[in-house]
């Protein structure tokens, strides 16, 4: 690739320079994929809930258009302004336009991975306007002046003792106090001030309901609350995605979601908005954002169907162990992996070989989305486009050659084995991207055919 | 073509043929006695359930345990004789130092020990959450076992703003440790009315 910054291989080596490190980023997500196991074990019905879920939204897929109409129609009697983007310029545009006409230049907003992948908060900051990010772990990385390396858990690459840092640098906590407790007890003050003088508050949306126009914001800390209630502005922003078709799937949805991302029974708070509160502007922008294309694409459709739960991520061996920002795009993992090169297949041509296509992904999505077969599918669409770097390229094609012709094959193996077992440093060698962080094994003496026609009795 | 007919005209030429929606899941998992269930859950998520059969309970329990703090308001009439009067109706922001607010809530749910409370019991919507200490009233008897049967009680009904709340505000942002009272409510109390 020649994008002028490193690949997903490339940004896995620099996380992976600190061992230390790496094992612990790798247990605490596991810690949290074990919680999320023993979450979904207590309830009997799980795998018919995830079904559910899962024809549900197929059906939303698949009757989207009128859904939408619906969702607006309810939205706006219920005194909702609605308003429908078809990029991330123009959701950005959209949102600072209502921002400009309260004459607002300070606001609070809560997590929305819609708006990291709008980049609003560079967009409003380029226009005059300061954005705090209220959730704990935004307000750290945003303070560290990097993107979340996580849906759910945005600063789980930071150790406490760099958020204690970042706190006494910018909160004024004592140097080297690092206690969570103390820390978030510091973030409480710090981001309370911010709450009760901000007229303006940006949520994201997990869930839009079109039977009635309600939408719900899912949170444990009651940050987007906070905002929301004491704004005189709120702006919830979703992708036209998040559509469900009737207020009481939310019960199959909210039994799901945090089952699967954190092992929790529920969210602490699940807030359904369906009126602006007396006095206050509530406003809701949809936006397409490469939905509607992902929504042509037969083989990729279903990754529109994802809830942001984060548990694909939490439990990919290669996620754990090369960090959230090695993906360079704002939804990592798995799931990222197959929504980011419908955005931009060239930019993004390396995340679908960043998998062992183990599918684990698919055994935990809560909403059954086959996402290994799918980053399968995109390595095949990339190749063939010619977007696959070039190394791979040779690679696959000296392979495609070498499987389509058996006595090359033969030969080949026969070679392969000859050079491991008397020339090793052939192969140990940096070229050689499978000897990396490991050695190459011993070869075989001989290869099944030759073992099969000797043992052969017949 | 604006975006609103251009994303609306993309997408009915992408969306794929319609499926129907799935019936409803059968059998959801209904416990033995889901108040018992409700109440362990709430601990595990960092809450307290308080068994009550009276309100005069009620206002005995905020008298010992809450005795230290100074504004106490309630949205349950029950309840004046220990709370602040003549609090409601005022700019949300009013409510910052509010130390316990005592308000009731439709119904709770075991499975997670999330509590369904909509805005008129809220009096503000800001007020459970602006609150440092959050204490809810439940009924016994409106305690039910999973989230399928609490959509079923919400049904239709009509509301500005409503949601469950289970336990306190918590985050585990730092390093996964587990810290109650990130924004919101330090703790919170549930006290569960036996019907007479």
């Amino acid at each position: 690739m020649n994008t002028g910054r490193k690949d997903h291989a490339g940004l896995a080596d620099i996380f992976n320079e600190d061992e230390a490190r790496v094992d612990w980023h790798d247990e605490t997500l596991w810690f949290v994929r074990a919680k999320r196991d023993k979450a979904a074990h207590t309830l009997p019905e799980w795998e018919a809930l995830r079904e559910n879920a899962s024809q549900i939204k197929d059906n939303v897929l698949s009757n989207l258009h009128d859904y939408l109409l619906e969702f607006e129609a309810k939205a706006q009697q219920n005194g909702i302004t609605v308003h429908w983007a078809a990029d991330a310029e123009e959701h950005n545009q959209i949102v600072h336009s209502i921002l400009k006409a309260q004459n607002v230049t300070r606001i609070v907003k809560s997590k929305s991975m819609l708006t990291e992948e709008c980049h609003l908060n560079e967009h409003l900051q380029k226009n005059g306007i300061e954005v705090i990010d209220t959730d704990l772990g935004e307000r750290i990385v945003q303070l560290a002046e990097e993107p979340p390396s996580h849906i759910v858990l945005p600063c789980i690459h930071k150790k406490k003792e760099e958020i204690g840092e970042l706190f006494h640098e910018h909160l004024g906590t004592p140097k080297g106090e690092s206690d969570p407790q103390f820390l978030t007890a510091a973030a409480r003050v710090h981001l309370r001030e911010k709450f009760l003088t901000r007229k303006a508050a940006i949520t994201g949306v997990n869930f839009a309901v079109a039977e009635t126009g309600e939408f719900v914001v899912c949170t444990n800390e009651g940050n987007a609350d906070m905002g929301a209630h004491l704004s005189d502005v709120h702006i919830a922003c979703m992708g036209i995605e998040k559509i469900i078709p009737k207020r009481k799937h939310l019960a199959v949805f909210l039994r799901l979601l945090a089952r699967s991302a954190t092992g929790q029974p529920i969210t602490t708070y699940s807030s359904h908005f369906n009126k602006p509160r007396a006095g206050q502007e509530m406003h809701l922008v949809l936006v397409d954002n490469g939905r509607t294309k992902q929504l042509g694409r037969a083989d990729f459709r279903n990754s529109l169907k994802c809830i942001r739960c984060g548990a694909c991520m939490n439990t990919c061996p290669v996620y754990r162990r090369s960090g959230g920002h090695s993906y360079h795009t704002a939804i990592a993992g798995p799931i990222g992996s197959i929504l980011a090169p419908n955005l931009d297949m060239k930019e993004y041509a390396d995340l679908p070989f960043a998998s062992t296509l183990c599918g684990s992904c698919t055994n935990v999505c809560p909403v059954k989305i086959n996402i290994h077969e799918q980053l399968y599918k995109w390595r095949q669409v990339i190749v063939k486009e010619g977007y696959a770097d070039t190394g791979k390229t040779i690679a696959m094609k000296a392979m495609d050659f070498t499987l389509s012709h058996p006595s090359l094959y033969k030969t080949a193996g026969k070679a392969g084995r000859w050079v491991m077992k008397n020339a090793p440093f052939m192969v140990n060698n940096k070229l050689n991207a499978w000897y990396k962080q490991r050695d190459m094994p011993e070869p075989p003496k001989q290869s099944f055919s030759e073992w099969y026609k000797k043992n052969n009795n017949e | 073509m604006n975006s609103r007919a251009q994303i609306l005209s993309r997408i009915k030429e992408h969306q794929p043929e319609l499926t129907s929606l799935p019936a409803d899941l059968t059998a959801p998992l209904q416990y033995a006695d889901p108040v018992a269930m409700f109440s362990t859950v709430l601990g595990n998520i960092g809450g307290t359930a308080v068994p009550v059969s009276s309100y005069e309970e009620i206002q005995d329990y905020i008298k010992t345990h809450f005795a230290d703090q100074k504004r106490i308001i309630s949205t349950l009439p029950e309840l004046a004789e220990v709370t602040e009067a003549g609090w409601e109706g005022q700019d949300p922001h009013n409510y910052e130092d509010i130390d316990i607010a005592l308000i009731k809530a439709h119904f709770g749910v075991a499975e997670n020990a999330a509590l369904w409370v909509t805005e008129e019991l809220m009096q503000q919507r800001v007020v459970p959450f602006i609150c440092q200490q959050l204490a809810v009233v439940v009924q016994r008897k409106d305690i039910y076992s999973n989230m399928h049967e609490a959509y079923g009680k919400v049904a239709d009904s009509v509301y500005g703003f409503g949601t469950f709340i289970a336990g306190p505000s918590k985050t585990a942002d730092i390093e996964q440790s587990l810290v109650l009272g990130a924004h919101g409510p330090k703790n919170m109390t549930v006290f569960i009315m036996e019907s007479r």
